[in-house]
């Protein structure tokens, strides 16, 4: 601490530097990085190795029930697991079912299910049909109650999909009635209703289910991995990158790890020196 | 001059996330505005979902094929709006009530099994699995302190949440002990965190990227 | 009564539907199936009370001219807006049509989705401020935290012949004692789950029923 009189010495004028340099050199390093288009290796995880290989394993027609639940706010991590995901589930010929149970979510959900289905058109010429290939069940609100209902039978929560067709029409769900037909259950969440499919489907209906979560929500699902309620775990950016990397798809995750790497660096250069500068300063002021 | 539609909608896009990031210099119209229009578009874009995916199939269809027991739950979520009125909010208690009970009596048992019974079961499985190894033979120093750490970990961790003793004596260095494995805890949560949010930068930048690539293409 | 009735509603259906999960026979199923349906139905017209909370608000500061009055302007029109595309998709195509309509998938895209990530996206700025200005080893404790944190941050950091032993370390704090770190967090969390809805179906806990 400064004496009454005196100038801040340096480490205090360091510490209480404008926040907007920070910010501009976050900015700079994540600019600069992504104009060299650096790559790094992306170490795969066992968590999210399971995932990968219980769908390569899954025979054709196998159905599988994906739940996005998430919003733009969250896309950048989970989207990435989202495209990965449905494109090993096209070219397996794996059906899938789809679930969005976050309110702003029905429309990323119905654009990723397109653009999917568009680009293993364009990588391999076989044509993704709704209805006998996948169906999108939609949106509901509560989670927790549509989760339950699902496990029962979808016509209580989903008698008609996102695109207002009887599910009773559709090759898919005139096969399939509940939670308990499925082979797996994917869900990608940046939201609560991770827990709701763990404790409400998983549980209560004994399916196997794997999640993808954002980074801020992934350590709290080890527990459940360990206790073996969930086979697999994407988390965050990195988990979406591995899982690229284990379906041989370079996509944005990837592409975005060395961004991902020299920001950390920097946060954690930003942890060193805002400590080196604390203690300085407290060692200054204990001197005068 | 060819007008380009998609062009034009992600320099909209890009023009907005401008907007928003302008925030980080300080508080501003263009960020103000961009905050508004998306509580407005967000909204909106709920409503219609709300209208057209749920109340349509779940409520005026069966209506309209004759299932009139539909009237009531929908006369219960219409009499939530009473919440409103400062004389009849309490009809709204009703159908509140349907909904807490309902969902009271789901999270009892089924938090329970999740959370709790299938937690400490796997955390007596490690347990029973480190004696059956230590017994066979087969356990390995680093599966030992491991199993340790986490079955000590668990306990630990609850005593420091148990205040209805005092954490003093014996049971004071387990929620000691316990602090300590949640501070671990903590900072990996932490680490995640950190690698969460810069993800959201990154993506952002990447679309600024492909969009001021596009413009000049 | 208008406190009674609400009360042993709670206490009714909450029992009913606990009962039910060890009921295995068909009106268990058949009586669960009947609430869910009618709960999702309730649900959406709780749903629409934010929304119309919101409408309310935003007309009421531009009736008032409170202050930035002209951005709840701005509110509103994007809420008029929105439903607007949706409900010109569905009168002139079909409601199979009403979420697909150009203007509507073009203002989800290219307003809602990019506003809403950048909004979100601001938060790696403030945790790099607060990383340098906040997060100090104070006590052994804030230090414990901070290196668990600088070595799970490793784990996406190419350091070559280093890589190796600090993803062996950060896997370890991951699958060791950040497990039972959470798994102690998820039995608390879970038994003060279970203490709140069982004070909730037996009345002791009130708060949802407000004030007369």
């Amino acid at each position: 601490m400064a004496a009454n009189n005196s100038s801040p010495n340096l480490y205090e004028r360091m510490l209480t530097i404008d926040r907007r340099w920070i910010f501009m050199l976050l900015t700079i390093v994540v600019v600069v990085v992504y104009m060299l288009d650096l790559k790094v290796p992306v170490n795969v995880t066992e968590e999210v190795r399971t995932i990968y290989e219980r769908i390569e394993g899954l025979n054709e027609g196998a159905v599988i029930l994906l739940g996005m639940d998430y919003d733009p706010s969250t896309l950048a991590e989970l989207h990435p697991m989202t495209y990965t995901l449905l494109k090993q589930c096209f070219r397996k010929k794996v059906k899938v079912l789809v679930t969005a149970l976050h309110q702003n979510g029905p429309g990323m959900a119905d654009q990723a299910i397109r653009e999917s289905a568009t680009l293993h058109y364009e990588a391999t010429g076989d044509s993704v049909e709704y209805g006998r290939d996948l169906v999108f069940l939609g949106y509901k609100p509560y989670p927790a109650i549509v989760i339950n209902s699902l496990g029962q039978d979808f016509h209580i929560s989903f008698p008609l999909d996102y695109y207002n067709t009887s599910i009773d029409s559709l090759p898919l769900t005139q096969r399939i009635n509940n939670l308990t037909q499925v082979a797996a259950i994917i869900n990608i969440s940046g939201t609560s209703a991770t827990d709701y499919w763990i404790s409400y489907g998983a549980a209560a209906y004994n399916v196997p289910l794997a999640i993808g979560v954002t980074g801020v929500m992934a350590t709290d699902y080890y527990p459940y991995l360990q206790a073996g309620r969930i086979f697999g775990l994407m988390g965050g950016l990195k988990g979406a990158a591995e899982y690229e990397q284990l379906a041989g798809n370079v996509g944005s995750a990837t592409a975005g790890m060395a961004m991902q790497m020299w920001a950390h660096l920097l946060i954690i250069f930003f942890i060193i020196i805002g400590n080196i500068g604390y203690f300085m300063s407290k060692m200054q002021g204990a001197k005068e | 001059m060819n007008f380009n539609v998609e062009i034009f909608w992600t320099t909209v896009a890009a023009f907005l996330t401008l907007s928003t990031f302008s925030f980080l210099y300080k508080d501003n119209p263009f960020y103000k505005f961009a905050e508004h229009l998306v509580v407005g578009v967000s909204a909106g874009y709920f409503t219609m979902i709300l209208i057209v995916t749920s109340l349509w199939p779940k409520l005026v269809d069966p209506l309209r094929a004759g299932n009139l027991l539909y009237i009531i739950p929908a006369l219960l979520g219409m009499s939530m709006f009473f919440r409103f009125s400062k004389q009849r909010s309490w009809i709204a208690r009703y159908p509140i009530a349907i909904y807490i009970g309902i969902g009271a009596g789901l999270e009892l048992v089924l938090q329970f099994q999740a959370r709790v019974i299938e937690q400490l079961n796997a955390t007596i499985d490690i347990a029973g699995g480190l004696a059956s190894e230590a017994a066979a033979g087969t356990l390995t120093t680093g599966d030992m302190i491991n199993d340790i750490i986490i079955i000590v970990g668990v306990i630990c961790g609850l005593a420091y949440f148990y205040f209805s003793k005092e954490h003093t004596g014996w049971f004071g260095g387990m929620a000691t002990a316990g602090i300590w494995v949640l501070m671990v805890g903590f900072g990996a949560s932490f680490g995640y965190t950190v690698m969460a949010r810069i993800s959201l930068l990154i993506q952002r930048v990447q679309f600024l990227g492909d969009w001021w690539t596009a413009l000049w293409a | 009564m208008r406190r009674q009735i609400p009360l042993l509603l709670v206490f009714l259906l909450g029992t009913a539907i606990v009962l039910q999960e060890f009921i295995p026979l068909d009106f268990a199923k058949a009586f669960k199936e009947f609430a869910l349906d009618w709960t999702i139905v309730i649900g959406v017209f709780a749903m629409a009370l934010g929304i119309w909370s919101l409408t309310k608000v935003s007309m009421e500061k531009v009736r008032r001219r409170s202050e930035n009055w002209q951005y709840s302007i701005v509110a509103l029109a994007g809420l008029a807006a929105m439903m607007l595309f949706s409900i010109w998709s569905w009168a002139t195509v079909g409601i199979e049509h009403a979420l697909s309509g150009y203007m509507f998938v073009q203002f989800f895209d290219y307003v809602m989705v990019p506003i809403q990530a950048t909004m979100f996206s601001l938060l790696a700025f403030f945790i790099a401020s607060a990383a340098y200005r906040a997060f100090r080893a104070r006590s052994l404790l804030a230090s414990l935290l901070l290196v668990a944190a600088v070595i799970v941050m490793l784990r996406v950091v190419y350091m070559g012949p280093l890589s190796d032993p600090v993803n062996v370390m950060a896997d370890w704090i991951i699958n060791v004692p950040n497990l039972a770190a959470k798994r102690a967090i998820l039995v608390g969390v879970g038994l003060g789950i279970v203490a709140t809805a069982l004070k909730v179906i037996l009345g002791i806990e009130r708060t949802y029923l407000g004030r007369d």
